[in-house]
């Protein structure tokens, strides 16, 4: 399976990198999931029912494919040849990637028949991806038919990262996982570990029990109920893969900040989680999708613009530590102030029609 | 005495006692003042015969030199093995384990690098958690693993350290992996290159 970005073979999706020369752009900011839904912030469960939302957002379908899609499965397979332990899956995990491989098949099938289509003859499947050039014929359930296993496969076309969560001994052991996308945190590390496990680095939450009242949550999670909440983190310049493994190499960029352009190269980075339990194998998928929107671009919607200057400047310092932008937070601030003229924000996270 | 534990994150391990328990084989993986602990363990024992007789001792020096072998092998152990290193002494672990049935009980004891290793060779046999006990003894030392070449540092005593591969300069996060058997370390002048603070000993 090679990509190679035909330009011109599909108009929607845009020919852009996440690296080097950073030519990601949003055509449309309005389709941004701005993650603030007051002026100020702090952890919570916010979990809510992950179910299509309003069209031409981001919620239009449980599984977007924006156009994004080609760069970022790209950007994917780079990360990938320079280093497979971005994606690892346990022995016991196979049967939930090949949960996941249907439910992400079935979905972008139904929602996107232009690109996507799936036809079934019993066990025998047969996949078509017309933006990355993929057919494949298959028996569903027996790896020896696919190129790679069946998570790495579907999540080499899938945006986001993935992680599989196994539920034993009333616990979720994160246990196989696809992430090239992350807010520098290192599956190779925390692969195996139990919820508390890998969210321990988290400041403030644990105190709080929000892991207490999410594991709780989760494992209640039932098949066809998906759940959704965002999480945020900052990014200069939009790198979609801020793994730790590489800090060393986009750390320095941290420092390049000016008041001329940290517009362009400060991005408010979103996550769109959502939650899967999964049919045969009771595991819990979860997909972490990340949208990347540039300080300039959020600044043309003025709720957003006045919202995310106040988020910022009273976010707690041990957030803004944990999240790696305290030391750019004065700057971020000085800048966003100028969008920011005091009048009141209405509820709720959609910009004012 | 159990070496104490600053309460810190959720995945750094904590220990406790060894107790006594019922079991048709006792193993025990301990090294440097580890030893001390299969020593106490023993004398709080009902039964300490029936443990003595059923109990394989795998021990190693410390790695601040602590060699309490004579002391061990004196105590009328069915077996008992002495290795000169935590890596000399693995392959033997894994050995005994393909024999080990259930209702073995494991006490490992001593540096966290060693009840470390040890506990990821058990899990990986199938052993249930519970059968494990673990007690930090002695050197506190830490096993870290660079998150950036993924190579791992043996007896890490300083915050910040050098990697002992890739060189790059690394602080020590509480963060921890069973899988690994290792703490985390990341370049601590990764945003800065250069400005590097002045290692501290924090481990001994």
């Amino acid at each position: 399976m090679s990509l190679d970005f035909k330009p011109g073979a599909f108009d929607f999706f845009r020919d852009e990198t996440f690296r080097e020369s950073f030519t990601y752009r949003n055509s449309n900011p309005l389709r941004f999931p701005f993650p603030f839904d007051r002026d100020d912030y702090m952890y919570s469960v916010n979990m809510e029912p992950h179910v299509p939302g309003r069209k031409g957002t981001a919620f239009e379908h449980i599984l977007d494919v924006d156009e994004h899609y080609v760069a970022e499965m790209i950007d994917r397979a780079k990360v990938l040849a320079d280093d497979p332990l971005r994606c690892q899956s346990l022995p016991h995990m196979t049967l939930a990637g090949w949960d996941l491989l249907e439910l992400i098949m079935e979905a972008k099938a139904r929602d996107y028949p232009q690109w996507f289509s799936l036809t079934k003859n019993g066990n025998r499947w047969h996949w078509v991806n017309r933006p990355l050039g993929i057919e494949q014929s298959f028996t569903f359930l027996d790896e020896s038919t696919l190129p790679y296993g069946p998570f790495e496969y579907i999540t080499r076309q899938t945006q986001g990262d993935f992680s599989l969560q196994d539920e034993r001994d009333n616990d979720l052991w994160m246990d196989a996982g696809m992430i090239t996308s992350q807010a520098d945190w290192s599956l190779d590390f925390d692969i195996g570990m139990s919820f508390m496990e890998w969210h321990a680095p988290v400041p403030l939450a644990h105190e709080k029990g929000v892991f207490d009242r999410a594991l709780k949550f989760l494992l209640k999670l039932q098949h066809g109920a998906p759940v959704r909440r965002f999480n945020w983190t900052m990014t200069v310049n939009p790198l979609l893969d801020t793994a730790p493994e590489t800090y060393p190499k986009w750390g320095p960029t941290k420092t390049t900040l000016t008041q001329e352009n940290l517009g362009a190269k400060q991005h408010l980075r979103v996550e769109l989680q959502s939650l899967y339990r999964l049919p045969r194998s009771n595991a819990i998928a979860f997909d972490i999708r990340c949208y990347l929107c540039s300080f300039e671009q959020i600044v043309t919607v003025p709720k957003w613009a006045r919202r995310l200057h106040r988020v910022v400047r009273d976010l707690p310092d041990e957030l803004a530590a944990y999240k790696g932008f305290l030391r750019n937070r004065p700057a971020m601030v000085e800048w966003l102030s100028k969008y920011d003229d005091g009048a009141p924000t209405s509820p709720g996270w959609w910009p004012d029609d | 005495m159990l070496t104490p534990v600053t309460p810190t994150i959720r995945s750094r391990p904590v220990y406790a006692p060894l107790e006594p328990r019922p079991g048709r084989l006792h193993l025990m993986v301990a090294d440097g003042e580890g030893a001390d602990a299969l020593i106490e363990l023993l004398a709080k024992a009902n039964n300490r015969s029936e443990i003595l007789s059923s109990a394989h001792v795998i021990y190693a020096p410390g790695p601040n030199g602590t060699d309490r072998s004579d002391v061990l092998k004196a105590l009328g152990l069915r077996q008992f093995f002495r290795a000169p290193t935590i890596p000399a002494l693995l392959p033997r672990l894994v050995r005994v384990l393909a024999d080990a049935h259930m209702g073995t009980q494991f006490y490992l004891a001593g540096t966290e690098g060693l009840i470390g290793q040890a506990e990821r060779e058990i899990m990986a046999t199938g052993f249930p958690m519970g059968a494990i006990q673990k007690e930090h003894r002695g050197s506190t030392v830490r096993r870290v693993q660079c998150v950036h070449c993924k190579g791992i540092t043996e007896n890490v005593a300083t915050d910040p350290f050098k990697c002992s591969h890739c060189g790059l300069n690394l602080f020590v996060r509480d963060h921890y992996s069973r899988r690994i058997a290792a703490f985390q370390g990341v370049n601590i002048d990764a945003e800065d290159p250069g400005q590097v603070p002045e290692p501290v000993v924090r481990f001994k």
